[in-house]
């Protein structure tokens, strides 16, 4: 019989050290880079951060002053217009598939909202291109929303579902039981009690859309100028910096920072947001 | 049958007042309460035709997930017909993209995409699986919810912001330090001679590495947890190291749910648009080395397609599309079997 | 005023398994029925039934009919969720809506069917908390907790009060104490030993002492069967049938 009795040996042990150390390793390569990038943002776009950059739009090469506040306007309102589009559906979608789905159908919309969150973004302002732009003959605002909304709907489907369906039954049963119609019961009692996750579902979709440029690009296209008018090309914040950061200026090149700095504090603040209300969303529930 | 199953029965009966009255019990009884006016409360006709109303918006609104997959593979498809037409399948392997003498093959993207995504999974893996194993089983408690967000907040941060800090950062760091070293250490491999620009497909290797490493840990990290704990305390029963637990126990069973993550993860890859075009140098070449620029079928799309001046142009463009839409569509949807085979049940209605 | 249930010929199914069989009872108005039985045997389905819940299951289908009161439960034109506001049930776990205030969730039946008179729906809140004997407990917080803040028993007092707000003819409760402690059981048991001067009430219990204490009479259900039913003095002292016996002394269970 083989002694199984002996002490841990040099060899298992190290080996479980080195296992030890590369993973906590990887974790700090990992973390690495959001320092990285977090710590570069802020450091170059402080600087170009003041307040003609928030209220003007670009100046020419040369000209001092340029800013980027078409650009802010114009992603509000972009996603202003995808949220309208993107928000009722994906939630109509969601509160379908949770409530009165069956099999076959809820499985086929599940899987084909999950492929649709993998499509390129890129390929999403193809096909909008060929849908909107082409048909209208111009570049526009509305276009550029359409594209947001579209890649907005089947990640809010996916969560509102997750979120409706964690609502337990005997909730939906005691609004039945009282003689409260389905349509009822569905809106002022099983949504409302998974509001909040359906509402940080919403607010996730946003924050990612938020930051895309690859669907503007042929959609918005982007605009030097004040627009306000969804019927035409709109300046829209991740192509301004795109624009900038590719252009050989280095005086573009910090309002490019200047403008990620934005962009970034945004997303963070509603990804911050996000957290901060689940985790003491979940504790309520709890009670 | 004169048994009597509960002798106690008197005794345990409901000792009831002989009259309700207030008080008796020391609450206040239904004699005493207000009268209530009768409520009448009628289901309006409108009420049935809503139910009826309110269901099929909803199912509208599902349909549109279908209707838009839909309209994506029509309409890309039929834009490039043109080009289908023209080129055939030898639109694939052809490697010449010449706009002004409207000849176009598509072969140096595809080349592009690989290899940059090939790259990329390489760096990423190890580095996810890695991270994801320190938090679930290596790291103290405190530190795993801080962990997990900062990885879920690289996710957040937009393509354009990673090729800003592409070109201005990690270029600079590659062409200075990273490549000089590589090609004086590595160079007999051919994969990393040539001019240092910096820029090219290591640089967007790697920008697509930190991209997807939040895709793949935050799947590897549910595989990882969904492993029950006993089979962990079985293997550490047995006198194993935390290594050895980890190889035996937890990656074993966790298998398929990563390599599930890692599909997503290549799916991502192929995809990524910005940070790329900011990184691969644009330039339609197939070239063993690392270090050349290249061009991808995101980026030669993101690039291009504005200034497409002809309709055959436009269509070959459509049609790199329409290869990358098949894709990605099928890459996604085996990463998405997979992972659903393993995390199955994860969102079953709660029947209290 | 309660009304009588009468049930023919019930028969009922969950997909291919048959859960009740041939099911005909006569429920008397201002009383307390219980419904015993071992787990499986279909009381629960049994009550569901009647006010309509049963169909609310995929795959569940049932034939034969039910009578409450004036109202033919199956009929044609009879429209499933007016049964259901005439009817009140009782969950077996405590189900207040969470996120509304004690107030809200005793009006919601009234709300939510658009009724919004809002010194009408004062009177009826406080009428539905006194019935439920839970007024003096919550009746300076009734906008301000929430219906899941309070205690296990209290919730389901507060389902009582809700459910009664509607103004039911008849009530249905599904083990309605079993997720309770014994205090808080003592209480909703003399709770039904008032209703029943306004209303009737059909208990499912699987505590035979509990059906002993607070009913009137009493119905025994066997595997999708019912055995017998009768005074509920009469099934505990002298039952007619053996399986009745056998179940009440404790041999199968």
């Amino acid at each position: 019989m083989p002694n199984v009795s002996r002490p841990l040996s040099a060899g298992r042990r190290l080996v479980n050290l080195g296992f030890i150390g590369l993973s906590g390793l990887a974790a700090v390569l990992v973390l690495a880079p959001l320092g990285a990038i977090f710590g570069y943002l802020v450091y170059k776009g402080i600087g170009s951060l003041n307040w003609a950059f928030l209220t003007n739009v670009p100046h020419p090469v040369g000209e001092p002053g340029g800013g980027m506040a078409n650009a802010i306007v114009g992603s509000m309102l972009i996603l202003g217009l995808g949220s309208i589009i993107g928000v009722p559906l994906g939630i109509g979608a969601g509160v379908y598939l949770a409530e009165f789905g069956k099999g076959r159908y809820v499985n086929i919309v599940r899987f084909t909202a999950d492929v649709l969150n993998g499509i390129p973004s890129i390929v999403v302002g193809i096909a909008v291109y060929a849908l909107v732009v082409l048909p209208q003959h111009h570049f526009s605002a509305l276009a550029g929303g359409v594209a947001l909304g579209i890649m907005m709907i089947p990640t809010i489907a996916r969560t509102t579902e997750e979120m409706l369906l964690m609502v337990p039954n005997t909730i939906r049963e005691a609004a039945l039981g009282l003689g409260i119609p389905q349509w009822r019961t569905t809106l002022q009692v099983t949504l409302r009690t998974a509001s909040k996750g359906v509402i940080t579902g919403a607010m996730l979709a946003f924050a990612r859309v938020a930051g895309e440029t690859a669907p503007l690009l042929f959609t918005a296209f982007g605009n030097q100028f004040w627009n306000l008018n969804p019927n035409q090309p709109t300046a829209a914040l991740p192509i301004q910096i795109f624009a900038y950061a590719i252009s050989p200026f280095d005086e573009w090149h910090r309002q490019a920072w200047a403008g990620a700095l934005i962009l970034i504090v945004l997303i963070v603040v509603a990804v911050s947001a996000v957290r901060v209300v689940t985790s003491r969303g979940s504790m309520e529930n709890n009670a | 049958m004169s048994i009597s199953p509960n002798p106690d029965f008197r005794a345990m009966r409901f000792k009831a007042p002989a009259t309700v009255e207030p008080g008796s019990r020391g609450q206040p009884v239904l004699v005493t309460t207000p009268a209530v006016p009768r409520i009448e409360l009628r289901t309006s006709k409108v009420s049935k035709y809503l139910d009826v109303i309110f269901r099929y918006s909803l199912l509208i609104c599902s349909v549109s997930i279908i209707a838009v997959m839909l309209l994506f593979f029509y309409e890309l498809t039929s834009r490039s017909k043109l080009s289908i037409a023209r080129f055939g399948f030898g639109f694939f392997v052809g490697s010449t993209w010449d706009p002004v003498a409207g000849d176009f093959g598509a072969l140096p993207f595809i080349y592009g995409t690989l290899v940059s995504s090939l790259v990329a999974l390489v760096l990423a893996v190890p580095l996810a699986v890695g991270v994801s194993v320190f938090v679930t089983e290596l790291c103290p408690r405190s530190l795993r919810g801080i962990i997990s967000f900062t990885v879920e907040l690289l996710a957040a941060i937009p393509s354009v912001i990673y090729g800003l800090w592409g070109i201005f950062v990690l270029a600079p760091l590659l062409r200075t330090y990273v490549q000089p070293w590589l090609g004086k250490y590595l160079g007999w491999t051919g994969f990393f001679t040539g001019p240092t620009y910096g820029i090219g497909m290591l640089a967007a290797g790697i920008i697509l590495a930190i991209m997807i490493i939040p895709i793949i840990a935050s799947i590897t990290r549910e595989v990882l947890v969904a492993v029950p704990q006993s089979q962990r305390e079985a293997v550490l029963a047995l006198g194993a190291t935390r290594w050895e637990m980890v190889r035996m126990a937890v990656l074993r069973n966790a298998r398929v749910g990563i390599a599930g993550g890692i599909i997503l993860g290549l799916g991502r890859a192929l995809g990524e648009t910005m940070a790329v075009t900011m990184l691969i140098g644009n330039r339609a070449e197939i070239a063993k080395s690392l270090f050349a620029p290249g061009y991808t079928m995101a980026s030669v799309i993101a690039n291009e397609f504005s200034e497409a001046t002809d309709d055959l142009y436009l269509s070959a463009l459509v049609e790199i599309g329409l290869a990358l839409l098949i894709v990605t569509v099928i890459v996604n949807a085996c990463a998405r079997l997979l992972v659903w085979s393993i995390t199955r049940g994860h969102s079953a209605r709660n029947n209290a | 005023m309660g009304v009588g249930i009468e049930v023919k010929d019930l028969n009922a199914w969950f997909g291919k398994t048959q859960v009740l069989r041939d099911i005909n009872i006569k429920v008397g108005a201002n009383a307390v029925t219980a419904v015993i039985g071992p787990s499986g045997c279909g009381k629960s389905t049994f009550i569901r039934c009647v006010n309509r819940m049963h169909e609310t299951t995929a795959g569940a289908r049932l034939t034969g009919s039910i009578q409450v009161g004036d109202i033919d439960v199956y009929g044609s034109a009879t429209d499933a969720v007016d049964v259901r506001r005439r009817i009140g049930m009782v969950f077996q776990k405590p189900n207040p809506f969470p996120t509304m205030s004690i107030y809200d969730n005793v009006s919601a039946g009234l709300r939510l069917n658009g009724y919004n008179k809002h010194h009408e729906l004062d009177i009826a809140v406080e009428h539905s908390l006194r019935m439920a004997a839970l007024w003096d407990e919550v009746k300076d917080v009734l906008k301000k907790k929430s219906g899941s803040s309070l205690s296990g028993g209290q919730q389901q007092r507060l389902c009582i009060a809700r459910a009664l707000a509607v103004q039911p003819e008849l009530i249905l409760m599904d083990e309605p104490c079993s997720a309770l402690d014994p205090i808080s059981t003592g209480k909703i048991e003399e709770l039904i030993f008032q209703l029943k001067t306004e209303y009737t009430v059909v208990i499912v219990t699987h505590n035979m002492q509990q059906a002993a204490r607070v009913a009137d009479h009493t119905g025994f259900f066997l595997m999708g069967q019912l055995i017998e039913y009768d005074k509920t003095e009469k099934i505990f002292t002298t039952p007619s049938d053996k399986r009745t016996e056998d179940y009440i002394t404790g041999r199968f269970g």
